[in-house]
């Protein structure tokens, strides 16, 4: 798998793609493969092993990282290809893409439904009469199915694909202008952020509510990663690097960490003056609280700090794993979630001891690096053209 | 805090000839029962001895069947509450109807308040709003106009969030509403019974089989008293007279 390609091609293009300088940052691919971990972990209801995610110790969690590296590698890779094909080439490609994650959204969705009418039939407990109101939507498929294919009713852990298509969906006039004119754009999309707060503009759900991730409020991530995509980095490097800012990304680090704590040991929480708790609650993760923003951005100072661009360990075995689902995101993603659900469901139906849980998270992952290494192999092998690929073992356990 | 538990056992060892302990499978989540929050209301009732708590609830704070308002939670606090505190005169009273919100809930609220002059409102939410996804900053704002309508009348609050439902727990997003919960009893110093986290020690002993198929409505019984023991624990605790319920408490 040394030959792992440098940069991921979502799309097939052309193979006379011209050399371009800037290699893909193989950090970007390590840290994303790492938060489609944590998702996985966090989207297993109750599981014991996502005591190990971030979000336990701080007020942003792996979405964040999800969304900021799927901007920054949208803006690497179609921007790429804007410059030499155009704005319309370019622009039917992110379409595509973002046509392609419907496609996996509704996907999802058919597994949901097959899992909540299994528990519709098999599921009644006293204790659960409240509850069991899930089956009601089961009643009306027509409707529901009808919004959920217009992306208003969003099933629990259903609502990052959505996010992503919204974002594509927008992204061509915004990468325009982020060649065009990046701090401009940053600011419209920093501007368009604070006024969606300002004004409680999010897409409605159905049958009630809004969409769980506020598409109005979670741009303004994905523009900054594309930003620093697009020569941003490089402009505020000096910036990240100096010891102040990363002694204040340590600082709010930790306290965000004591904050967490107040809310596993409530007796903690008479420490927090009620001006500061008055402050700092409700952290909406819907509108992308700016808390949790600065928290991300910590992180952010703090991981460049100490994994550089070069970091030998990049190129090694050990971080192989993760490098590679973080090549085929949308494949590991949406496998993540499918696998979340079977997990759910060995829980219920099997054990739900710790060791079950041990069990469980380590089994989906090695499954999602099976499946991104199959699919890895898959797209090289594509790219070779008709002929047939030399022998290259296929990990197990892929498909699913 | 096990410090304080052990006090406490040890205290109820040494207490007299029949010590009203709280049943042993219900101790296998007790420590979660972590209360450093006082409740001046219902230590001034006590003292005063007569101790009335209104429970206000939606579905899971009640079980179906005719027996079921005597198998629930609220009757198992009343019972419990007798118990732990002799002499004095305990009433539960109910305002439980299922698939009520948040806001449904604090419509009636006043109305309730007013005819079962509580000292104590345990109020039991969050899995209806949960499941018909309402906006969280909606869920979080009633949340406080509850618990300011219940210290205006004069009654203390304790939050009771939901259940640990495993077999729903990838349909229903608890987690949203059980933040929310959690940050409004964190800011209005309001003590939270985790029944959740709670329920799920539980099931991760194997104290209870949620998923089991057999005996359902017996275990349900069981269930429901353990949270009312855990429930009348928590109200004892934090008004034990000879404890300093402040500052050397944390």
């Amino acid at each position: 798998m040394a030959e792992t390609p440098l940069e991921r091609k979502p799309v097939q293009s052309n193979p006379q793609m011209a050399p371009v300088s800037t290699e893909r940052d193989l950090r970007l691919d390590l840290f994303r493969g790492l938060a489609l971990w944590l998702i996985f972990l966090d989207h297993i209801p109750s599981n014991a092993v996502s005591w190990i995610t971030i979000r336990n110790y701080g007020f942003s969690d792996a979405t964040e990282i999800f969304v900021f590296i799927s901007g920054y590698t949208a803006a690497f890779v179609y921007g790429r290809a804007m410059h030499e094909h155009g704005f319309i080439v370019a622009g039917a490609r992110v379409l595509k893409r973002a046509w392609q994650i419907y496609i996996a959204h509704v996907f999802l969705f058919a597994v949901y439904l097959a899992e909540i009418a299994y528990v519709a039939h098999s599921f009644d407990n006293p204790l659960y009469t409240e509850e069991m109101g899930v089956r009601n939507f089961l009643a009306n498929p027509d409707v529901t199915i009808i919004q959920a294919l217009l992306l208003k009713f969003k099933p629990v852990n259903m609502d990052v694909l959505p996010l992503y298509i919204v974002l594509l969906a927008w992204f061509p006039p915004a990468l325009w202008l982020l060649r065009r004119a990046p701090s401009t754009a940053l600011i419209a999309s920093a501007t368009f952020y604070a006024l969606s707060l300002q004004f409680g503009w999010n897409i409605p759900a159905w049958p009630k509510g809004m969409w769980v991730f506020n598409p109005f409020a979670w741009q303004f991530l994905f523009v900054f990663g594309a930003w620093c995509a697009l020569g941003g980095a490089q402009r505020i490097k000096l910036f990240v690097d100096s010891a102040v800012v990363r002694w204040l990304a340590v600082a709010y680090l930790a306290f965000a960490f004591s904050i967490v704590m107040t809310w596993y040991f409530p007796y903690l929480g008479t420490f927090v003056p009620f001006f500061a708790s008055d402050f700092i609650y409700p952290i909406s993760k819907t509108n992308l609280d700016v808390l949790r923003i600065l928290h991300f951005l910590s992180l952010a100072v703090i991981t460049v700090w100490f994994v550089p661009r070069d970091w030998p360990a990049l190129k090694s075995k050990m971080c192989w794993p993760a490098i590679v689902c973080g090549q085929h995101s949308l494949e590991t993603f949406c496998l993540g979630v499918f696998l979340a659900f079977a997990g759910h469901f060995v829980f219920t139906e099997v054990s739900n001891r710790l060791p079950m849980h041990v069990a469980v998270s380590i089994t989906g992952i090695v499954i999602m690096v099976g499946a991104a290494a199959l699919v890895s192999w898959y797209k090289s092998m594509e790219r070779r053209g008709p002929r047939p690929p030399a022998a290259m073992p296929a990990t197990a356990g892929g498909g699913a | 805090m096990m410090k304080r538990l052990a006090i406490a056992l040890a205290a109820l060892l040494m207490a007299g000839p029949a010590p009203a302990a709280v049943p042993a499978e219900c101790q296998m989540a007790q420590h979660l029962v972590d209360n450093a929050l006082p409740l001046p209301h219902t230590a001034r009732a006590i003292s005063a001895n007569k101790l009335t708590v209104l429970v206000v609830g939606a579905g899971s704070s009640t079980l179906p069947g005719p027996k079921g308002a005597q198998l629930a939670y609220p009757a198992r606090l009343q019972s419990a509450l007798t118990e732990l505190l002799p002499g004095v005169a305990v009433k539960v009273a109910t305002d439980v109807k299922a698939h009520r919100t948040a806001a449904a809930m604090v419509k009636t609220l006043k109305a309730a308040l007013t005819a079962a002059k509580p000292a104590l409102v345990i109020w039991q939410t969050g899995t209806v709003d949960a499941m018909q996804a309402i906006d969280p900053d909606q869920f979080s704002d009633t949340l406080e106009e509850g618990i300011v309508i219940a210290r205006t009348a004069g009654a203390d609050v304790v939050l009771v969030n939901a259940q640990y439902s495993p077999r729903t727990e990838s349909m229903i997003a608890l987690g949203t509403y059980a933040d929310e919960m959690r940050w409004v009893a964190v800011q209005h110093e309001v003590p939270l019974f985790n029944r959740f986290e709670i329920m799920r020690v539980w099931a991760d002993l194997g104290t209870f089989d949620f998923t089991s198929a057999k005996d359902k409505l017996a275990m349900a019984g069981r269930v429901h008293a353990c949270i009312g023991w855990l429930l009348a624990d928590l109200v004892t605790e934090a008004v034990k007279p000879d404890e300093p319920q402040t500052e050397s408490a944390r």
